[in-house]
């Protein structure tokens, strides 16, 4: 201020003002982000002062995107910004540490001369000296070790695992890539390369919208936070924005200012819900019901009663709606069939892939029409270009004018029988069909928009049994879903008409945001359909602005083409073992003995082959559906020898070695037995997760038999009567692991239950990528300050574990050893199209065993370990010769790699190769290989794609053709990525990315059967499970599940409550929770949030101690007590440690254990099928999830526990 | 006429999240030490609730603010006993139950603990005393409605609502929370200021900052006693209170509050208020009725070439003038009427505001199915036409931001919705229609406005929030040392923190 002003106070006294300048002062800022499970993907500035990290604030550096279009910045949330604590925490893991009761019989081996892998092979002899370590696990006495130390241990273990039991007896998990990664890369890098099973994580933490491949043949694709502002009308359930979505939620908030109507779905009054123009509490898990009412109030006011040519439109260009269905006859009944195919009809019988060509009614011809774009054209050799949205024929080039309706057009009505799952009965519905001549004869055919109509109940005077009006109690009207929903009809009607309206003026500019307390229910993926039916029902998807946003799960590596083959040294030439990790812990962690089958809980419009998981588990491994690690019931590598031994003289007839002798059955699968000792997991690496904790759905399950320590699982094993495929051994094993190592920065569960646990460096200790879907800019997490104490990067971590295995092999497995791996069908390759039915069984003879076509793949591998650090840390020759690849799309990239050689060269083995030893240089490598930061791979990955489909895409890409991000441009400021072949959005010139939108606007098709968006499944399984069509199952109920049946002895003074348990505002998953400002922002604890009336009836006040127990385990909190919160229910906000805070259970006496304790692994079999088109198998893509919702548990009060 | 200049904040709730980031930052860079880890400069409470400390809003009991006494105000604490009795005994102080005994937990058990026969957790323990304690209370626990029977029930603000209405609260049919995030408001009649025995807290002539000198404060607390928002915080280590000092160290060089630069609901704007301070005392002192449009009085217009006049004859530097004119929370708080001050009625002439929020449309519950109350026929958005039948009672923040006076609150959010039902109509139903000209028309605004509001309460930049004057600390500096001379000794260190008090 001017210096004549009179000032009240003397600028001499205020010079003490230099007390807070000074704290504020800062040596450094550096810009980086967080590793986290969030999907947030911030970009955070990181202040240093004196050397340490002292706060941290968000960069507001985000490029801005499209006029009109608020910013993004500032990103980050309450979590983000309390980082800093743990970097000198007390629960800093600053040294290696090994469990004393390893270390002493370890140190007492190695004292006695033995070499590591000997010493490591004595002690995991002696069932004694195994069971006691085993039984520490958890319990304290961790000590202080060496590095060197530590890494003998670990290499030694996998060096005897691999020689011993096979290399896919090691299990490595490290979720969610796309938060660093090049950590995770580092881990599944090394596995990969070993030859171990790298397990998934997007379905195992139900992450995975199984909906999303069914419909889409995507696994995920959605839009960026950005985008929600083109929405006009928005739809949120299951999903918490205000709350997970923090950095983001104010699109949402601003969006209703810009003229969007807001109505949130859920069953307490959430934090979302404070801004909504309407709060809809649904009843919790019942979401699908309503918008089963929904969809029958749209199809009669927006379809029959009037017609928007938008909608009609959409439906025939982008939807299966107008394709042929056969209408069956079962069993006296009319039942929906398969599509009708090309190769039915006697002129088309000749095409190539006739199978997979489905057909439409063309109106101009009254005939079936044969249009682009489906699957046969996929895979097309001969008839290549017409993979496409066209709407033309295949074969003749003309156009086609879909039907969507027989209606009027009908040779007859036939009454066809639909599943009423809740009322248990079949209602009998006319259905107008067309009669076809096929090579089988005439043939009955409708549409799937007919089947949709009828499924749906509008009955346009059609005969059968269609509701009345809307208060007719009939399937799927709003008066029906009042008792499921507990919302009136008016309500429903209301919503519909207001959506419905919505999408026919704005064109599709509806969003359905998501999430996890949607996803997390056993029935979550029938859910999605049912609002996914309202949004393609009313244009809304593949625009900007509408459609499904699902958000779960930081699952989108942007630069999936060029990281994939360095994560999982496909440049080495090696094919991973993916395991997806749902039915590795549900089949090895033994959860499956506990229960007595989906027969139980979940209902069937046909007959399944089994009755138990367990063995429809067991039949999608032989067929090749799933895969299942560890694969044989003896090593791979021993099995590889003795086909060579047996005279086997290339790879192929090593194959069909092992083919003969699985036919033959004296070579089995693992999972047949899986309590075998020979077919346990062995050795388990763990890093960037918290896999015995947060993510241990069954956490008590693992204790008992993964780790072989104390359990709070107290429940009965109930299927040995129930089980046909699996032997059912009479003692289940406790302790399959002989070693858990974790790489960690922090004391959580998983770090408290290992044996070996090493030192991670922080995320603002090392250089990495981070990408999200939320937004569509590359982050760099770059190196603040060095890693403290003795901590290490996990990329330095691997690498010197990878190390010291290739020291040991030089005596222990000196020479190079061929490894047979077992690869299930998979997804974007030609085995979408292997089984056209559900075939007979190879393994009863019923059908000739072929790999790859009635049973998994196999490939013979060489591996050669004492290369394997030169191979960690040097590009193999792999991407040079194939390229980089994604979704079925090749791009080559040879002069890239050159590039890359010139810039980063490493010696190795003989030759000059890329260089990939430092974290930074791995990053780049990403960077340079990938069509979403290099201009020149987008341009050519678009060339590659109109190839397939005929229609012009490199427009596309011309305008970024010469960008070249690198890692530097990304510390500079976050850089946008760029449209790439590889995604199905748009980002040109600004534009917010919403998926489809190349679908939609260039007429690519979906990757599915049809090519189109699918309200159909013809998968013989979805038939027989009856979710071929959209339908609402019950939920599965509490007697049904068999988790209360022992504690019901126990529950005196206990009530039973729905166990929900959605993610919380203090942490982002386990990570955060525990840190001091989130634990003194929260009530210091993680508390089970109770309805109050609840609470009162039960004498329960606000911050008593409650004790929360089933068949499972037992969790002991503090409880609030709201009126927000739905009676009936209690949420506990996962993810819960038991490391902080958890008294003793007064009922067990022993320490409570965490939200985990209550919950178990419960797999849906249909999302297990597999082999058929956008079913075959992807890792993170497709199978079961890990679904925990549905759980009941009892609660009561307890005075002051122990700790 | 006396022109003098605030730095302000606004609020916009609407937007508002509840994640307490804002909170977070604030600790990270100025209370994450020893005696402060139970102050919260900023905080964020979820309301209807008790906030932090615990009822601040409950008056008789904490006494903070002024009255008006025979046409003049006097200080609410001072009211009944004498000052000097209170310099030794003041029972309106908070006590540590009120806020919270800060907590950790003994984390190193985790890897120190040795081999036993169960797992070891960390225990809780009192930062302050090291000892093992019953957590049973912190600075947000009646967060996101927790505990809502004692704590929501029990909101001061409730007053006055009808007691059907409190009812519902509790009830599927009208069940609702807001957030309200909390700062100083460098008030322009303080009443920490007046009530400090040692003239240690003083209210800054550039920028409007209120703040405590440590090397002046000996520890009285009558701060902390008079502050009627329960902003002023005594340090148990360091025997000085400490507040919120809005981040000068930071505005001086051009950023904003680290509470408002991480505000990722990006509700915070922040600006340049001109104020008359010869008005102050009259203002302050009408009834209750008449606190929100005089306190509006009180706030000059930048534009008027008399107000431009003065403040120049004050010494207010052009840009400052400028930045005056560039204030986003001046366009709220004058311009568009938009924004409030927090609990006018404590008459300390509050400097930080609030935009009130929208909140859900009731909902009607009979035979156990939830019906949305909405009338035959009606469109989007209507509670633009009902606002009674906003979840959020309108009563409870007039309570809150208009001295109980339900006009202001109405006002303003039928502004907010007429602005939406434009845009809607703009964006979904094509050109506005002659009808929506009538409608912001009713609500005092026009197509011009409704755009100009639209546009600061979505798409704002980073530099759109905070508009931030120039400092021109060189000239500050030169009154104590050559700026030059300065250059080179900043940061050596010859500056000692104060010394412990009392």
């Amino acid at each position: 201020m001017s210096d004549w002003k009179k000032e009240t106070v003397q600028p001499a006294e205020r010079r003490w003002e230099e007390f807070y300048r000074n704290r504020f002062q800062h040596d450094k800022r550096v810009r980086t982000t967080h590793g986290v499970n969030c999907t947030g993907s911030c970009s955070w500035e990181v202040f240093v002062k004196d050397g340490i990290v002292t706060w941290e604030l968000q960069a507001t550096d985000y490029p801005q995107l499209e006029a009109g279009l608020p910013p993004y910045e500032p990103r980050g949330c309450q979590r983000g910004i309390s980082f800093s604590w743990y970097l000198y925490s007390p629960l800093r893991v600053k040294y290696p540490y090994v469990r004393g009761a390893l270390l002493d019989l370890w140190r007492a081996e190695r004292a006695k001369g033995a070499d590591p892998v000997e010493a490591w092979a004595r002690i995991t002899a002696d069932p004694e000296r195994r069971r006691r370590y085993q039984e520490a696990r958890g319990k304290g006495g961790y000590r202080r070790v060496r590095w060197d130390e530590a890494l003998d241990i670990v290499a030694a273990a996998t060096v005897h695992t691999v020689k011993e039991h096979g290399p896919d007896r090691i299990a490595a998990f490290s979720p969610i890539p796309a938060m660093s990664q090049i950590s995770y890369a580092a881990g599944s890098r090394f596995a990969s390369l070993v030859g171990g099973a790298v397990l998934s994580f997007y379905d195992w933490y139900c992450d995975l919208p199984p909906a999303s491949p069914e419909t889409w043949g995507e696994q995920t694709d959605v839009h960026e936070s950005a985008d929600w502002y083109n929405a006009r009308f928005i739809a949120v359930m299951g999903s918490n924005i205000n709350m997970t979505r923090t950095p983001d939620a104010h699109f949402l908030a601003e969006v209703r200012h810009a003229g969007a109507r807001l109505t949130v779905f859920s069953p307490d009054f959430s934090q979302v819900a404070k801004y909504a123009d309407w709060w809809i509490p649904v009843h919790a898990g019942q979401d699908t019901a309503f918008w089963m009412a929904v969809n029958h109030v749209i199809l009669k006011e927006f379809y029959v009663e009037k017609q928007v040519p938008f909608f009609l439109d959409y439906l025939r260009r982008f939807t299966d709606t107008p394709f042929l269905v056969e209408i069956v006859e079962e069993d006296g009944r009319a039942r929906p069939g398969r599509y009708l195919r090309a190769a039915e009809l006697p002129d088309r019988a000749e095409e190539e892939h006739a199978d997979w060509k489905l057909l439409m009614w063309d109106e101009s011809r009254d005939a079936p029409a044969m249009p682009k774009g489906t699957l046969g054209y996929r895979w097309a050799q001969k008839d290549r270009g017409k993979w496409n949205l066209q709407l033309e024929d295949g074969a003749t080039g003309e156009p086609i004018r879909p039907r969507l309706s027989f209606a009027d057009a009908a040779d007859e009505v036939v009454q066809v029988a639909f599943e009423d799952f809740q009322a248990d009965r079949v209602a009998l519905r006319g259905v107008p069909v067309r009669v076809v001549q096929t090579r089988r004869g005439a043939v009955k055919v409708t549409t799937v928009f007919d089947l949709l109509m009828a499924r749906f109940g509008v009955g346009r005077g059609l005969p059968g049994e269609y509701p009345a009006s809307y208060d007719d109690e009939g399937a799927y009207t709003p008066a029906w879903q009042e008792a499921t929903t507990g919302i009136h009809r008016d309500t429903v009607i209301r919503f519909a008409r207001a959506w419905a309206d919505n999408g026919a003026r704005t064109k599709g500019r509806n969003l359905v945001i998501i999430g996890a307390g949607v996803n997390h229910w056993y029935h979550n993926n029938l859910l999605y359909r049912s609002a996914v039916v309202a949004l393609m029902l009313t244009g809304s998807v593949g625009t900007n602005g509408g459609g499904l946003a699902h958000y779960v799960g930081q699952e989108k590596v942007v630069n999936i083409a060029s990281w994939a083959p360095i994560a999982f040294a496909g440049d080495w030439g090696m094919p991973p073992r993916h395991q997806n990790t749902p039915s590795f812990h549900y089949v090895h962690s033994d959860q499956w003995r506990y229960e007595r089958g989906f027969g139980v809980y979940d209902k069937l419009a046909g007959k399944a082959a089994h009755a138990h998981t367990i063995d429809q588990q067991v039949d999608a491994v032989r067929r090749g559906w799933l895969p299942f690690f560890p694969q044989f019931d003896r090593s791979s590598l021993a099995v590889a020898k003795e086909a060579r031994e047996a005279g086997a003289g290339d790879d192929g007839a090593v194959v069909a070695h092992v083919v003969d002798r699985l036919r033959r059955g004296d070579l089995k699968f693992a999972v047949q037995d899986p309590d075998a000792p020979e077919n346990w997991p062995r050795l388990w690496f763990i890093w960037r997760g918290n896999a015995i904790g947060t993510s241990a759905k069954g956490h008590e399950y693992f204790l008992k038999h993964y780790l072989g320590t104390h359990t709070g699982a107290r429940a009965e094993e109930l299927a040995r009567d129930h089980v046909e495929e699996v032997v059912f051994r009479d003692e289940a094993p406790r302790g399959k692991m002989d070693l858990v190592v974790n790489l960690n920065f922090r004391m959580d569960t998983t770090a408290l239950y290992s044996d070996v646990l090493l030192p991670a460096a922080t995320w603002y200790e090392k250089d990495d990528l981070n990408t999200t879907d939320m937004h569509s800019f590359i982050h760099p997490m770059q190196q603040v300050v060095p890693p403290a104490w003795e901590s290490r990067s996990d990329w330095d971590i691997f690498k010197a574990v990878a190390r010291r295995v290739s020291e040991l092999a030089e005596k222990h497995l000196p020479e190079p050893v061929e490894d047979v791996v077992m690869l299930p069908l998979q997804h974007d390759t030609p085995d979408e199209i292997a089984q056209p039915r559900v075939g007979g069984r190879w393994w009863a003879g019923e059908v000739e065993a072929v790999p790859g076509r009635t049973m998994p793949k196999f490939r013979v591998v060489k591996r050669d370990y004492t290369r394997l650090y030169e191979r960690m840390v040097s590009m193999g020759p792999g991407i040079e010769k194939n390229g980089v690849a994604a979704h079925g799309l090749r791009i080559p990239a040879a002069d890239m790699v050159a590039e890359l050689k010139e810039r980063q060269p490493i010696a190795a083995g003989g030759e000059t190769r890329v260089s990939l030893e430092e974290a930074r240089q791995v990053a780049e490598a990403i960077l340079h290989l990938d069509p979403a930061s290099n201009g020149e791979l987008a341009w050519r990955g678009y060339k590659a794609e109109e190839a397939k489909t005929g229609v012009p895409l490199v427009d596309i890409a011309e305008e970024t053709r010469g960008a070249r991000l690198r890692f530097s441009d990304i510390v500079a400021r976050p850089r946008r990525v760029l449209s790439s072949p590889t995604w199905s959005g748009l980002v040109n010139r600004g534009r917010a990315y919403s998926p489809y939108t190349v679908n939609v606007e260039r007429l690519v098709p979906w990757r599915t059967l049809t090519g189109r968006q699918h309200f159909y499944l013809d998968h013989d399984a979805y038939l027989e499970w009856g979710e071929h069509l959209p339908v609402f199952k019950p939920r599965p109920e509490m007697e049904m599940l068999d988790e209360t049946r022992m504690s019901r002895a126990h529950a005196e003074g206990a009530r039973l409550f729905n166990y929900i348990t959605p993610h919380g505002k203090w942490s982002i998953h386990s990570t955060y929770g525990d840190n001091l400002r989130m634990m003194t922002l929260s009530r210091g604890g993680y508390p089970v949030w109770m309805n109050d009336r609840d609470a009162a009836e039960m004498g329960i006040r606000d911050n008593d101690w409650v004790e929360v127990f089933n068949d499972n385990g037992v969790f002991v909190q503090r409880c609030v007590t709201s009126a927000r919160i739905p009676r009936g229910a209690v949420f506990v906000y996962h993810a819960t440690e038991r490391t902080v805070g958890i008294p003793k259970s007064p009922m067990t006496g022993k320490r409570a254990g965490m939200n985990n304790s209550i919950t178990r692994a419960r797999l849906k079999p249909v999302l297990m099928s597999g082999g058929y088109a956008q079913f075959t198998y992807f890792f993170n893509y497709w199978g079961p999830t890990g679904v925990n919702r549905d759980t009941f548990a009892y609660v009561r009060r307890i005075e002051k526990p122990e700790f | 006429m006396n022109v003098k200049a605030q730095v302000s904040m606004l609020f916009h709730l609407d937007k508002c999240i509840g994640c307490h980031t804002c909170s977070v930052a604030c600790k990270n860079l100025w209370t994450d030490r020893k005696g402060a880890e139970y102050m919260w400069w900023n905080n964020v409470e979820t309301r209807p609730g008790t906030g932090y400390p615990t009822r601040w809003e409950d008056q008789e009991r904490l006494r903070g603010g002024w009255e008006p006494k025979d046409g003049s105000l006097r200080l609410k604490l001072h009211g009944r006993l004498g000052a000097l009795l209170k310099l030794f005994y003041n029972p309106a102080l908070p006590d540590i139950k009120d806020y919270y005994e800060p907590f950790t937990f003994r984390y190193s058990d985790l890897f120190d603990a040795p081999a036993a026969d169960d797992q070891p957790t960390a225990i809780p323990v009192s930062a302050i005393t090291g000892e093992p304690i019953d957590i049973e209370s912190g600075p947000a626990w009646d967060d996101d409605f927790s505990g809502s029977g004692i704590y929501a029930r029990n909101d001061p603000s409730l007053a006055g609502v009808p007691e059907e209405t409190r009812r519902q609260l509790e009830e599927l049919e009208r069940i609702v929370f807001n957030y309200l995030p909390r700062i100083c408001n460098h008030c322009l009649n303080p009443a920490c200021v007046a009530a400090c025995p040692s003239g240690a807290i003083y209210k800054r002539e550039e920028d409007g900052v209120v703040l405590v000198n440590e090397n002046r404060c000996r520890a009285w607390r009558m701060c902390v006693a008079a502050c009627p928002y329960k902003k002023v915080y005594y340090n148990w280590n360091t025997g000085k209170s400490e507040k919120c000092i809005l981040c000068f160290p930071r505005l001086e060089t051009g950023q904003a509050p680290a509470c408002a630069h991480s505000c990722v609901g990006r509700i915070r704007y922040m600006g340049v208020l001109l104020y008359d301070a010869d008005r102050i005392p009259e203002a302050a002192a009408v009834p209750d009725a008449d606190l929100v449009g005089h306190h509006r009085e009180v706030i000059l217009d930048p534009f008027d070439p008399a107000v431009i006049a003065e403040a120049r004859a004050s010494g207010i530097d052009e840009d400052w003038i400028r930045a005056a004119q560039r204030s986003p929370v001046y366009r709220f708080v004058k311009e568009w009427g938009l924004a409030l001050p927090l609990h006018p009625e404590y008459r300390t002439m509050a400097m930080m505001y609030y935009i009130p929020p929208l909140s859900p449309v009731m909902s009607v519950v009979d035979a156990d199915l939830f019906r949305l109350d909405l009338a035959d026929g009606e469109g989007a958005f209507e509670l633009f036409d009902r606002l009674d039948a906003s979840r959020l009672p309108i009563r409870y923040l007039a309570n809150l931001f208009s001295a109980g006076e339900e006009g202001p609150i109405r006002a303003i959010l039928r502004k907010m919705l007429a602005v939406r039902l434009y845009r809607r109509a703009r964006t979904v139903e094509g050109e506005a229609p002659a009808d929506l000209e009538r409608l912001l028309e009713s609500v005092g605004l026009d197509a011009e406005s409704a755009e100009a509001i639209y546009r600061l309460s979505t798409l704002p930049t980073l530099e759109e929030r905070f508009v931030l004057p120039p400092y021109h600390r060189e000239v500050a500096i030169e009154s104590l040392a050559d700026p030059l001379s300065h250059k080179g000794l900043t940061g050596l260190g010859f500056v000692e923190p104060p010394a412990r008090g009392e």
